[in-house]
């Protein structure tokens, strides 16, 4: 969410970038870039392009900071004007993400149903014996949080964007459902449609990622 | 409730948008089966690690480009 720096609140923030204060410009460019960077990938079809979309956007926000409101946060507004760039060149990359309606593959259970018994069975639709959810216990240790990030970031990468879209405004920007619907334009329901498939994937690699490397530590209790 | 539909209902019980009466059922289900008990904690932890990701940003050329497109627009205005 936040960068490894607190950022002052949004008016002494505003008051800052109006007196052209260079230090704090790039306070903001360094702590939010990133996550736009990001976001902007869901719309357009290449790395350049989405850093193109995120210049593009800072160079709008040089220029519109005046007229800045204070209606939303300073963050959601920038956020704003990155999605409206970043769709106007997705459109013209032929690559628009519209949100009106769910994809059939969206929709559908987000467990692999052999997990599950079957109807008919006793218990049917409970978890298969040995297939239930295992406690995790993810490492403290530093270099292997990392290691989790890791996992995390390229299953985001591989996400369908929408999914990617919904995944890097509400869990790795840190948005509430409310700003996700207002910026995207879709339902609630739909949202987390999307929001709860995208978490069901990367849940499903760490799943995947944590068993293995389980399995190499060796046996630590498996009882 | 079974496993199987409580597995899908677990975002929108964190986001707090469960009826009451499926939130009680969610609960219920909750108290009773350590598989899905498992199932919400690892929710949660991917959650909780996907919000630790810090994210790569923009290359040094862009970032030398803008703060000297900031720099020149407040000289202009
Ligand atoms: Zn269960």
């Amino acid at each position: 969410m936040a960068g490894p720096r607190e950022l002052p609140p949004d008016e002494v923030l505003v008051q800052r970038l109006r007196d052209g204060d260079e230090e704090t410009f790039a306070l903001v460019l360094d702590s939010w870039s990133g996550g736009m960077v990001r976001l902007a990938m869901s719309f357009v079809s290449t790395k350049d392009s989405a850093e193109e979309t995120v210049q593009d956007t800072w160079l709008a926000v040089i220029r519109g900071i005046d007229g800045f409101e204070g209606r939303a946060s300073l963050k959601t507004w920038v956020y704003r004007i990155l999605v409206n760039t970043a769709k106007a060149r997705g459109a013209k990359e032929s690559r628009t993400v519209p949100f009106a309606s769910l994809l059939p593959e969206e929709e559908g259970p987000t467990v692999d149903a052999e997990r599950f018994r079957a109807t008919g069975e006793p218990y049917a639709g409970h978890w298969v014996a040995g297939q239930e959810p295992r406690p995790w216990h993810i490492p403290e240790d530093h270099v292997l949080r990392g290691e989790v990030r890791e996992v995390i970031a390229e299953a985001i990468d591989e996400l369908p964007p929408r999914l990617r879209t919904v995944i890097t405004l509400r869990d790795v920007a840190g948005y509430g459902s409310e700003e996700v619907c207002s910026l995207l334009e879709i339902s609630p329901g739909n949202q987390r449609v999307l929001l709860h498939r995208g978490r069901a994937l990367l849940r499903r690699k760490l799943e995947s990622y944590l068993s293995g490397a389980h399995d190499i530590a060796g046996g630590r209790g498996r009882a | 409730m079974n496993c199987n539909d409580f597995v899908e209902l677990v975002t929108e019980f964190l986001d707090g948008a469960l009826s009451e009466d499926t939130e009680q059922r969610f609960i219920e289900h909750l108290a009773q089966c350590s598989g899905c008990e498992n199932y919400l904690d690892q929710f949660r932890q991917t959650i909780a690690a996907t919000g630790e990701l810090t994210p790569e940003g923009i290359s040094s050329d862009a970032r030398q480009h803008l703060l000297s497109a900031f720099r020149d627009w407040q000289r202009d205005v």
